[in-house]
Order: C-alpha cells, then structure tokens, then sequence
C-alpha cells in the first residue's frame, strides 16, 4: 500500500497549506506562484523562494548590521533595504513577514531606534518561521513524488 | 479586446501572433521579483527582457533595444527608477513605462508619476493589474 503514500503527503501539504493561509503567514499571492509552475517549470515555486530566501537573508543581515552600529543614524538607506523586503514578501505571498516591514517601516520613518530593534527582531522570528514552513511543504512535496513513482507489485 | 488574441506566443514562423507579440522590459535590482514578474508577464505571452537597474535600462535603450511597454522600479542601485525615467523620456522615449513600488506613500508616487510615468503600481503585479495596461499598449500598436 506504498502508493498510499503520495495521497496521504498530498493530504498534509494541503493542510499545512491552509493552515499557513488561516495563521496569515502566507496569501493569494502565493497561489499565483504555483499557477506559474508547470511542465516548462516544474520547480518554480521552490526555486523563487529560495531566490527569496537568499535575497531576504541579505537585507536582514544588512538591516541587524546598520542598526547595531553604536553610531547608527542612516534611516533613509535602512528605509531601502525595507522597501526590497517588503515588495519581494509581497511578490511571494508572505503576507506577515511583509506586514512586519510595515511596522518596522514606520518606525525608520520616525528614526526610532528602539522602534526598529524591537521590529527586526519580530522581523526575523516571523522570517525564521515562514521559511522553516516553506521547507517542510517544499520537503513534502519531494516524498510526495518519490512516494508517487513506487509502483504496487501487482501492476507490474 | 482579448488581449491573448494578439499576445499568443509566436511558433517561430512569420506570421501575425508574433509579429504583435508585446515585448516588455522588466527592470528591477531584486532578483525575486524580476523572477516572478518574467514568469508572469512570460505566461501572458509576452516578450520578456529584465534590467538590474535604471543604468541598464537606459544603456539597452541607448543601444537601440526598444520595448512596448516598461516596468520600472522606484529604489534602485547605481540609478533609481525615477532618474532612469527622466532619462528615458529626456532621450525621447515614448514607450509607456509603468513606475512599480513597494511604497504606497501619495507623495513618493507623485514625484515618480512626474519623472514620467504613464502609470504607477503597487507590487505585487498580477494578471489583474497588467492585463488593462497591455490592452492599452496594444491599441496603441
């Protein structure tokens, strides 16, 4: 009963799914990712992400780097690496990794230092969260299609 | 208008559907969203090119490339999207060129829309959001 597998993977992908729209941590906008994975892609969404990750890693590297700086006072350049954060989290539906760069957006915007630590620190735990999320879905869907290419005994 | 009637991507031969096929410059300094935003406006049928930054775009431009359509990014390295705007109008670029931005501040669109935007959007772009432009890119065409 190893093709069982596959549907029952599919089952739980579709569940953490769900759950992540209903926690907020991801929106629509992830959904039209996975429209734009096909035949010609078949790993899209996985390889954007990680693109994402990687690209999202930097800016918060970048951002914990200004802003432990004791003679810290460039808001205006910590303003851009939000900007970069928020549009790219829109882009791939993180719905609350980008709302949090809105907080932390408006307390750059008022060079509110304690602001801003308290915001990169929700920033990187709501981060840290969504990806380990991503990973076990992307995770998932690997089993599920090594689970999918077992064939039962009997149809050989 | 359907606007897939005029974007269904071209089989290679001389015929209509590819010569009226939508090219579009995508410029942008993240690579996420220059992935994405390819992929989308790829999957409309259009004809995709992407820029890391308003220097590349007015270079491209310089070199003699031109596009129906152009999403530019506001903040940007090395140049903006909206010194790279009035550069590309300063040269005498009619094509139209839509400001895309994470800010959704009145005052930051405005001075973007001034540099000389057709249009200004907010990220993320979608099929609703580019579908009204191309219409009106194509009965410009």
């Amino acid at each position: 009963m190893l093709g069982f597998g596959a549907d029952q993977l599919l089952a739980d992908m579709n569940r953490l799914l769900a759950f992540l729209f209903h926690q907020g941590v991801l929106d629509e906008q992830y959904l039209q990712l996975q429209q734009l994975q096909d035949e010609s892609s078949p790993n899209f969404v996985s390889e954007v992400v990680n693109i994402y990750f990687h690209e999202s890693e930097k800016l918060l590297r970048n951002l914990r780097s200004l802003l432990m700086d004791i003679e810290f006072s460039d808001y205006k350049r910590m303003g851009i690496h939000l900007n970069q954060m928020m549009g790219s989290s829109s882009s791939i539906g993180a719905k609350r990794v980008r709302n949090v760069c809105v907080a932390f957006r408006a307390a750059c915007d008022y060079n509110n230092r304690l602001g801003c630590l308290r915001a990169l620190e929700l920033l990187e735990h709501e981060y840290c969260y969504l990806k380990n999320k991503l990973h076990e879905l992307f995770q998932m869907e690997q089993q599920r299609i090594l689970a999918a290419r077992v064939r039962y005994p009997m149809q050989n | 208008m359907n606007v897939s009637e005029k974007t269904v991507r071209g089989d290679g031969t001389n015929n209509s559907a590819t010569r009226n096929r939508v090219s579009v410059l995508v410029v942008d300094d993240d690579p996420t969203i220059r992935t994405i935003h390819k992929a989308l406006l790829s999957s409309m049928g259009m004809e995709v090119e992407v820029a890391s930054d308003g220097q590349q775009a007015v270079n491209l431009h310089q070199m003699g490339a031109s596009y129906n359509l152009v999403f530019m990014d506001m903040d940007m390295p090395v140049m903006d999207g909206l010194q790279a705007t009035r550069k590309l109008r300063a040269m005498g670029i009619k094509t139209m060129i839509v400001g895309v931005t994470s800010r959704n501040f009145g005052s930051d669109i405005q001075d973007f829309l001034q540099a000389g935007l057709n249009y200004c959007i907010v990220k993320p772009l979608t099929i609703e959001k580019v579908t009204p432009l191309i219409g009106e890119v194509i009965r410009n065409m």
